[in-house]
């Protein structure tokens, strides 16, 4: 036959470089990983706290006060804050929109109401945690 | 109005000629408020008659002239020389087989098509000689997932489709949605059974992509993230409720 | 080549073809349908329709005002019995659309809304926005999808009636991906290809609109009915002719000339009415044809705005305010502001008539029946007597669905009647000889013309020989001229020489039928020698009923100018009588 539709090839391990839009959603989708390293921390903590020993507990503390640690800490924190909330949160609004009549809640006010949720349940859990 | 010349660089292919696509060089002396689509007019009517592309109505309601302009996906018909640099590349839409030049082969969307089940579907029958009573609000819910035109560019822009085609994708998955929370409609369970599945909603990771594409601001990532929690409920529904409806 | 039989071959699958496909599916299942088209079906053209489709719905509107409505805008030239019948049936298909999941757009109270339309006594245009055909469009495709006999055949070029003794036999068609050709054998083929738009310049007509189903009956000996009516449509933007819908002036936009008047009322068509409040019927509610008429008046005169795409009169809608743009005309909001840089909000837009729709097509008649046996026609590509001279606006929408039904019932029986197609050799070798002509066209070298050239000369002596105004030399010299485009023809070369999705030949087939249906559309201008409706002459200026109450009827000859005939207009309840769109009279 004379057709002989021709099919692109596309990378399995390269097709984000493709372009800035791609290269962004990735960055979002790396913070999995940070993710799991922080799933595999607490299971650690709770493991430790569960031994009972108090050594455990302070080589634990003491692991992750080392400048390294903090400074991994940090960054996390950071890069979760950017990518992964602020980036979920700006979406919310298109998987729960919000229809008043004829019109659509703006998506600022969805967006800030997840802010405002987010800072209350952080404020309880550093009340739980003893920090205020 | 004033005269720009534009250098176009399209991809050619001709399966009885070619291995593989080439590129081809144009120069085209544009009016300034031509929209790429006449650019390319000119060269198929002046310059180059063996030039194959899709287009018809020139007014961004067909959905004929998608194609990749500079790399992005977009309507040929309402992309503007004004807003694009001298040089431009056109491609046939990513992630569609190449038929020939910038014809894309279509069918794998075409079929698919028929498993969102866009038709109204009842249970009761419909009201005599009369249309459903249906509110402006209720209208307004669904009006912007029906201006899908079926351009494909979604499909262009989506990577878990450039990576798996058989995800079933934005387009048919947004036409699907319009269908369930259309308030005539009483079929939402029988779409869910099919779609809030490994190929249908849950393929989608939420790039987003489509609905930044969109000629026609159909949102349909907006359309899949609701879809999947209309999924979850269905789900649940039908666990608890006990079996199928 | 492969061959395929089948009870009905439908050819187009614009509004018109997918209502049929549906109907026989609907009522007879045991059918095999064929519904092939050049483009997929939700590139029809039917998409670009914008204002809405008409049907009978307040209280305070009957039947018979939408059928006088009618046959006056016609200019009595209508055949009042498809009329009768139209106006019928039209509530009952819209609401089975809406029942479809139409997405009308809705009065307060959740029922359908209409909006006023050019010539219509009452609102009665049922409208989707201002995306009506598309939304009607993507309705039918989408329910079309659910029945498994209608067998779809997309991009596939039909290139010839296949016929035998006088009878429908099928059609040849080629696949363009491939550049196969396919015997489709049926007792039954509907033509619903559409208008021949493509054959004037200036258009709101797609690029798919090249009058290729009235070229095939025209050369398989149908005539061609009232070919001399071709629509202006008084408000399409310069440049690209692209459509801004008669439900801009619906909802109360106003035209003026560049002195900033409303230069309607100077043609019959007022008093001025107050701005944003139109009154059904006159001024910029007035009907199609006179709009475009006074167009003309008023470039003659000098009163029309000079602009960098032409000449044009200016669409004021600012009056209108944003909130109801955005809610009733948001497409024209858009395709105003990206296509001339106007945003109707805050400028006034310059538009100026095109040619939109051809009132002209296949001989017809109310069952959608030609002259040819088993050969059927419905929507624009029909004439079928309904719009007369001149078509009213969202009166054509309708008739897809209204045409689609009913020809699809009486095609359905008539095809349960003659049974399939038996293998015959004499149709495969018409089909043979169909096949051999398109190659021979494909492999011809050395032609010296060029597909665009005749194309745009044949657009040229359209416009100016049978443009809005015509007269004895104008008509004359664009039958002549487009005779020798026929000759010239002969000498194109289709440089593309693949098989795979060849549009350079697609273009040359497309020309063929392009130039078929000028010859007939210039002939037909030459002939009737009256003024009536859309069709205007220097030098005949009046209705002529005596001798001109009839029906042009265009018939192929092998060599030369078509022959024309005539044949008289149904008349049943309503005498011809005077078009009077001036405000404060009874009618």
């Amino acid at each position: 036959m004379s057709r002989q539709p021709y099919v692109r090839p596309v990378s399995k391990t390269t097709w984000y470089m493709r372009n800035g839009r791609y290269r962004k959603y990735m960055l979002r989708e790396v913070t999995c990983l940070l993710v799991g390293v922080y799933c595999f921390l607490t299971i650690w903590v709770l493991a430790t706290l569960a031994s009972g020993s108090p050594e455990s507990w302070n080589a634990l503390l003491a692991s992750q006060q080392t400048p390294v640690m903090i400074g991994f800490h940090a960054i996390a924190l950071i890069y979760f804050l950017i990518y992964q909330s602020f980036d979920w949160f700006k979406l919310a609004p298109k998987a729960m929109p919000v229809q008043l009549g004829e019109h659509k809640l703006p998506d600022r006010y969805i967006i800030i109401a997840h802010y405002v949720a987010w800072a209350v349940v952080s404020l309880f859990v550093f009340w739980l945690a003893g920090v205020i | 109005m004033s005269m720009r010349q534009m250098e176009l660089e399209v991809l050619r292919y001709d399966p009885e000629q070619d291995e593989e696509p080439r590129f081809q060089n144009y120069s085209v002396p544009c009016v300034d408020d031509w929209a790429i689509l006449d650019a390319l007019n000119y060269v198929k009517e002046n310059i180059d008659t063996t030039l194959a592309y899709r287009w018809s109505c020139h007014m961004m309601v067909c959905g004929s002239c998608g194609m990749m302009v500079n790399g992005e996906p977009s309507l040929t018909c309402k992309t503007f020389i004004r807003d694009l640099p001298d040089h431009v590349r056109i491609e046939p839409l990513e992630n569609f087989p190449i038929e020939r030049d910038l014809v894309v082969v279509l069918d794998d969307v075409m079929e698919k098509l028929r498993m969102a089940k866009p038709f109204i579907i009842r249970k009761d029958p419909p009201p005599e000689d009369q249309e459903f009573t249906q509110s402006r609000a209720a209208l307004y819910k669904f009006k912007q997932y029906t201006m899908c035109i079926n351009c494909m560019c979604c499909y262009a822009a989506c990577p878990q489709y450039a990576l798996d085609s058989s995800f079933i994708g934005p387009a048919v998955l947004a036409l699907a949605h319009r269908y369930n929370i259309d308030s005539r409609d009483q079929g939402k369970a029988e779409r869910l059974n099919l779609l809030a599945d490994h190929d249908g909603v849950w393929e989608c990771s939420f790039v987003g992509a489509c609905s930044e594409v969109c000629p026609k601001s159909v949102d349909p990532a907006a359309a899949v993230q609701q879809m999947k929690i209309d999924g979850a409920k269905e789900w649940w529904k039908q666990k608890l409720g006990g079996g199928k409806s | 080549m492969e061959k395929i039989t089948a009870d009905v071959v439908i050819v187009g699958a614009g509004g018109a073809g997918l209502r049929a496909a549906i109907a026989i599916a609907e009522s007879d299942p045991q059918l095999d349908v064929a519904l092939i088209s050049k483009v997929y079906p939700m590139r029809s053209h039917t998409c670009a329709a914008e204002g809405g489709a008409a049907g009978v719905k307040g209280a305070d509107d009957s039947l018979e005002n939408h059928f006088n409505d009618t046959v006056s805008g016609g200019d009595w030239l209508c055949d009042q019995e498809v009329v009768e019948y139209f106006v019928n049936q039209a509530p009952r298909e819209l609401v089975q659309l809406e029942h479809w999941g139409c997405p009308w757009s809705r009065e307060d109270d959740g029922s359908v809304a209409v909006r006023p339309f050019g010539g219509m006594k009452k609102k009665r245009t049922w409208y989707a926005a201002d995306k009506s055909g598309f939304h009607i469009l993507h309705t039918l495709f989408q329910t079309s999808l659910q029945f498994p006999t209608i067998k779809r055949f997309d991009e596939y070029f039909a290139l010839e009636l296949l016929h035998k003794n006088g009878k429908c036999r099928g059609v040849v068609a080629m696949e363009m991906r491939s550049g196969r050709f396919f015997s489709f054998q049926a007792p039954v083929v509907i033509m619903a290809t559409g208008g021949g738009g493509q054959s004037f310049p200036f258009t709101t007509n797609g690029a798919i609109k090249t009058g290729d189903g009235m070229a095939m009956a025209y050369r398989a000996g149908v005539p061609l009915k009232d070919m001399e009516f071709v629509q202006y449509h008084p408000t399409g933007l310069p440049g690209t002719g692209i459509l801004l819908t008669e439900g801009c002036r619906g909802e109360g936009g106003i035209l003026v000339n560049k002195d900033g008047r409303r230069y309607l009322q100077d043609y019959g068509m007022g008093p001025e009415t107050p701005i944003g409040e139109p009154v059904l019927k006159t001024m910029e509610l007035g009907p199609r044809d006179r709009l475009s008429q006074a167009f003309w008046h008023e470039q003659k005169k000098g009163n029309t705005v000079e602009t960098p795409w032409g000449d044009c009169v200016l669409l004021d809608m600012r009056h209108l305010g944003e909130k109801k743009i955005n809610e009733r005309l948001p497409l024209v909001r858009e395709l105003a502001s990206s296509y001339v840089g106007h945003d109707p909000v805050t400028d006034l837009v310059p538009v100026r008539p095109v040619i939109h729709f051809m009132m002209g097509g296949i001989d017809s008649n109310i069952n959608g029946e030609t002259p040819m046996p088993g050969l059927y026609a419905i929507g624009e590509t029909a004439c079928s007597g309904l719009h007369g001279a001149n078509r009213l606006g969202s009166n054509s929408l309708t008739d897809l669905l209204v045409s689609g039904k009913r020809s699809a019932d009486r095609a359905a029986a008539y095809a349960k009647e003659a049974g399939k197609v038996v293998d015959d050799p004499v149709i495969d070798a018409q089909a043979e000889g169909v096949v051999t002509w398109v190659r021979e066209l494909l492999q011809q070298q050395g032609g010296d013309e060029s597909i665009a050239r005749i194309r745009r000369e044949m657009k040229s002596a359209l416009e100016d020989g049978a443009g809005i105004y015509r007269d004895e030399e104008g008509t004359l010299k664009a039958c002549l001229q487009i005779a020798e485009l026929r000759e010239r023809y002969g000498k194109i070369e289709v440089h593309d020489k693949s098989n795979v999705f060849n549009t350079d030949l697609q273009q040359a087939l497309e020309l063929r039928n392009l130039l078929d249906v000028a010859e007939t559309v210039a002939e037909a201008s030459l002939q009737r020698r009256e003024s009536r409706g859309a069709h205007q002459r220097l030098d005949y200026t009046e209705r002529d009923d005596e001798n001109y109450l009839k029906h042009s009827l265009a018939f192929r000859q092998p060599d030369g100018r078509p022959r024309i005939d005539w044949l008289d207009v149904t008349i049943t309840r309503s005498q011809p009588g005077v078009r009077d769109y001036s405000g404060g009279k009874s009618e």
